[in-house]
């Protein structure tokens, strides 16, 4: 049995006691790299060397009796719009083709000290601006359940790759379900933390008051390592959270089920049947079920779109060929800023700056981005509300199956529409957790959703545990 | 300007806050250094980095609201201008926006003896931009980028358009620029751009309230500058009223050379700059005891040193208000009027020869080697009588040589003063013989005639004479002569 096969922690807890030795293990997922990536175009870029020499530090540890951290020896790739010192970070953009930070991400630098291999950086939706990973500017990730199917987006491949056993778990970043939606298309766990619990210093933002990292693992076990080893403040991340995690519960965990969501057109009967089953299991080992109404999913994704859009219109402002980066040269700076741009972002990106540009325009500003926070704020006291009578919230990651490659990419408000149910959890700032929750009909992953009041990470880790089993 | 207008000013001050490093990382903020070589990824506006505000950058602009009297909002508010530009990294401008952290408040200043009071619409804080250059010359046509400056702590401080001419408005500039050196601030140093102005004017009919478009004129960087350049623009504005035709609403730019101001760009060009909240940035809560910590630690402000001098050392308002210039003048006057025990006296030497010496000095304050001490010491022994007025002067002028104390001084030249009575009666016994003729004079009723007696005994004891005495002496001398003369 390959050793990427194994939960995160058995793999770590075997190279701490010298059973393993990291240096194989890398091996082991250059290997799977190699051989799975030509089909499944998941990882952009493999940092081979670096890779090794850390592994062999992680041994050189263990046999001098250091401990080298709880994901000792774990390989790990990470989605491309998180800055890594010695490989590129392009966000999946060609305006950043090339691009070296000079810079870890924190979480990157909390990985390292972790004793976590950094070995490679995964496709993604250009900018994280997708659900797909078709909007990359360096090519198609592919579904490994079926691969004329979309592995989901934007971590789209970290999704793919930990669900091929390239790594046993990755990194991808959420900003509307970018982290969930593609664990539920390719059968994994994706977690979205409580806004503010995992820093954001060197990820390239998309939208910074709805952008989280979060972790993606075959096992709920890797998921809740890797979680633990990022999260928690930073002082070069203002926005960062000193607030300490939510008391445990005790007693019957209350499961709110969302229930007029399922008969939403648009939601598979696969999906919806097999929340139907999550929910009983729940039942079944012990927890209550609670009827619930959330707030309107299509009111939320027009307060998302507004929002994140506006965020992404500036944030997107500093390429501009000046600094680093793509430049094409024109006759004066402006020019050249502006055939820059035009060259180096993709056509979903252009949109979107160009939809934020105008939501933030004067005399539209008021009609569209301040009533979208203003509602904002009324779904984040909704959902307070809702936790005051339940632990965790269950609905489904998203209203299908994966869908075709091609299928949506004409059609933009279908493929936003793929965000309804994920985008509740960044614009009203909860974690959240993608479970896997079976099949449907064509054998594709179905996905479950949990969600929690802020900060309230290990009772979704403590609900999904009774879910497991379920998955594929 | 003609009597049928009058203009209606306000001012726009971008005071650079005197901290180390930048207001959103830790980068220096000196001026000078090679291009740039004061920069990382956060001011760069690299991909993925965020910023973190510097705490002593909100201290220093809390120190401005409390001396002006301003409201400090529990929460204020950091937002994003969004623009394109080469130096500016980021394509925005971090910069408080309908939320800062100044509101209102007041400066007076006086322009002739007649107090003004200006009211201030707000100051925030914000980061500075970089610099370009387009050098003319080069390989090829280049512009030319230094983000040392980008992210460089700002406040700028709004005024309300309630000055009516170009007098008033330098006064005040010049008024904001002495309160920003007194909080330590600010380094107050134009040439390097510490302190830059622009400044909205328009005119109208006088007696009326009417708004008519208005100007800004940037690139004010002196307060002779903002005279100037408000002066031509108000008779620009006037020229244009007078012959009926319409104003247009424009920036425009200052220059010096010429002297004119300079289209920029007029209204329809205005940039719509798409303000909103920075998402990277919480709201900045300054709770009411750091308010209150930054009112203890203010230091006396200017408005309130000219009064306390002006009362406490018996000088002319005028005097005072020159003193208390600069809190190093000020402390420097306070210190010597101290040591002399007149502050009168004390006045007069600092009002011109130390700000004589500091003028020529090289290095400001440092330059002046004079101690205040020692300059108070001075004028104390000149009053007491120990040494005279004429030999004060060289005591004074070896003083700015070497920094000596007076005393030192006087003992190692000789100065010590002739007062025994018996030397100055043999002293003045000579001058006397060999002035026969005025002796006459004043004996015949031409009083002048003593002056000059006396200073033939100062010339002769090189001004060490104890003046009194050596009158005393004199006036004796005289007398016995008096009864040697007459039949």
């Amino acid at each position: 049995m390959s050793l990427l096969a194994l939960p995160a922690s058995t793999l770590a807890a075997r190279v701490k006691k010298g059973e393993v030795r990291a240096a194989h293990v890398v091996e082991e997922s250059l290997a799977r790299i190699e051989s799975e990536n030509p089909r499944l175009g998941a990882v952009l870029h493999v940092g081979a060397d670096a890779a090794r020499e850390t592994a062999r530090r992680v041994d050189d540890d263990v046999s001098r009796g250091i401990d080298p951290g709880p994901l000792a020896g774990v390989p790990i790739l990470l989605k491309d719009n998180i800055s890594t010192l010695g490989m590129p970070t392009t966000a999946g953009s060609r305006i950043l083709d090339g691009y070296r930070p000079l810079f870890d991400a924190t979480v990157v630098e909390k990985l390292r000290k972790a004793g976590a291999i950094p070995i490679g950086k995964t496709n993604l939706d250009e900018f994280a601006m997708g659900s797909s990973t078709e909007n990359s500017a360096f090519g198609v990730t592919r579904n490994p359940w079926d691969m004329t199917r979309v592995p989901g987006g934007s971590s789209g491949g970290s999704a793919a790759a930990v669900a091929s056993a390239m790594t046993p778990v990755a990194l991808g970043s959420d900003t509307g379900g970018s982290v969930r939606q593609p664990a539920s298309f390719c059968g994994v766990y994706g977690l979205l933390p409580t806004y503010g619990r995992v820093s954001r210093f060197g990820l390239i933002a998309f939208a910074s008051s709805l952008d989280q990292i979060g972790p993606m693992a075959r096992d709920l076990g890797g998921v809740r390592a890797v979680f633990e080893v990022i999260a928690g403040h930073d002082p070069r991340d203002a926005t960062s959270s000193i607030q300490a995690p939510a008391p445990a519960r005790t007693g019957p965990l209350r499961v709110g089920v969302a229930q007029e969501l399922l008969s939403r057109p648009g939601v598979e009967t696969a999906v919806a049947a097999r929340l139907e089953e999550a929910a009983q299991k729940l039942e079944r080992s012990g927890a209550k079920l609670v009827p619930v109404t959330l707030p309107d999913p299509d009111k939320a994704v027009a307060t998302y779109y507004l929002i994140a859009t506006a965020e992404a219109s500036s944030n997107l402002a500093r390429y501009d060929g000046v600094r680093y980066g793509l430049r094409v040269p024109g006759e004066t700076v402006e020019s050249m800023m502006r055939l820059t741009r035009s060259a180096g972002f993709g056509r979903e990106v252009k949109r979107r700056i160009l939809l934020g540009t105008f939501v933030l325009s004067s005399g539209y500003y008021d009609a569209y981005y301040v009533r979208a926070q203003s509602h904002r704020a009324l779904l984040r006291r909704a959902f307070l509300k809702i936790f005051e009578g339940v632990d965790v919230v269950l609905l489904p990651t998203s209203p299908t199956t994966a869908f075709a490659i091609g299928d949506r990419t004409e059609d933009p408000l279908a493929m936003y529409l793929a965000d309804v149910f994920t985008v509740y959890g960044n614009l009203a700032g909860l974690p959240a957790l993608s479970v896997p929750a079976g099949r449907d009909a064509a054998g594709l992953p179905v996905g479950a959703q949990l969600m929690a009041p802020p900060f309230g990470e290990d009772r979704l880790f403590a609900a999904a545990e009774q879910l497991e089993g379920t998955g594929v | 300007m003609s009597p049928r207008f009058e203009a209606v000013i306000g001012l726009e001050v971008h005071v650079q806050l005197a901290t180390r490093t930048k207001i959103f990382c830790s980068c220096a903020t000196s001026y000078g250094a090679a291009p740039n070589t004061h920069v990382c990824p956060v001011c760069l506006g690299h991909p993925g980095v965020l910023p973190v505000l510097n705490r002593e950058a909100v201290a220093l602009a809390l120190r401005w609201a409390v001396a002006v009297g301003a409201t400090v909002p529990e929460r204020s508010i950091f937002a994003r201008k969004n623009y394109f530009y080469p130096d500016l990294p980021k394509g925005y401008q971090i910069s408080q926006y309908d939320r800062p952290i100044s509101v209102g408040g007041l400066v007076p200043f006086r322009v002739d003896g007649t107090v003004h009071r200006t009211r201030l619409v707000r100051a925030h804080l914000e980061e500075d931009a970089g610099k370009s250059f387009h050098p003319e010359s080069g390989r090829e046509a280049a512009t030319l980028i230094d983000l040392n400056r980008a992210g460089v702590p700002l406040l700028e401080v709004v005024t309300e358009p309630e000055l009516h001419s170009a007098l008033e408005a330098e006064a005040l500039l010049e008024r904001i620029h002495q309160l920003v050196t007194y909080l330590e601030i600010c380094d107050g140093n134009l040439e390097e751009g510490s302190f830059r102005c622009d400044a909205n004017v328009s005119v109208r009919p006088s007696g009326t309230t009417v708004l008519l478009p208005k100007t800004e004129i940037k690139n004010l960087n002196s307060f002779r500058n903002v005279f100037r350049a408000l002066e031509f623009e108000i008779a620009r504005q006037t020229r244009v009223l007078e012959a009926g035709e319409p104003l247009v609403q424009a920036t425009r730019l200052w220059d010096a050379g010429t002297g004119r101001t300079r289209v920029m760009r007029e209204k329809e060009e205005a940039h719509d700059y798409r303000y909103f909240p920075d998402p990277d940035l919480r709201a900045l809560e300054v709770p009411a005891h750091w308010i209150e910590n930054v009112r203890r630690g203010l230091p006396e402000l200017p408005w309130d040193r000219e009064e306390r001098l002006a009362s406490t050392y018996a000088i002319t308002f005028d005097d005072a208000r020159i003193l208390a210039g600069t809190r190093a003048l000020a402390d420097y006057f306070e210190a010597a009027a101290q040591a002399a025990g007149d502050g009168k006296a004390a006045s007069s030497w600092v009002l011109t020869e130390i700000l004589r010496l500091y003028k020529v000095s090289s290095d400001g304050w440092s330059g002046v080697r004079v101690p205040a001490a020692g300059l108070g010491k001075m004028v104390r022994m000149i009053r007491e009588g120990t040494i005279s007025g004429k030999i004060g002067k060289a005591v004074f002028a070896e003083m700015s040589e070497t920094g000596q104390d007076p005393e030192t001084i006087v003992l190692a030249r000789g100065y010590k003063p002739i007062s025994d009575p018996d030397q100055l009666r043999e002293i003045v016994a000579q001058v006397l013989n060999e002035h026969a003729g005025p002796v006459r004079d004043y004996l015949s009723g031409k009083e002048a005639a003593l002056k000059f007696l006396m200073g033939q005994v100062m010339k002769r004891t090189e001004g060490r004479a104890t003046p009194h005495l050596a009158q005393e002496a004199v006036l004796a001398g005289i007398e016995a002569r008096r009864s040697e003369t007459s039949p």
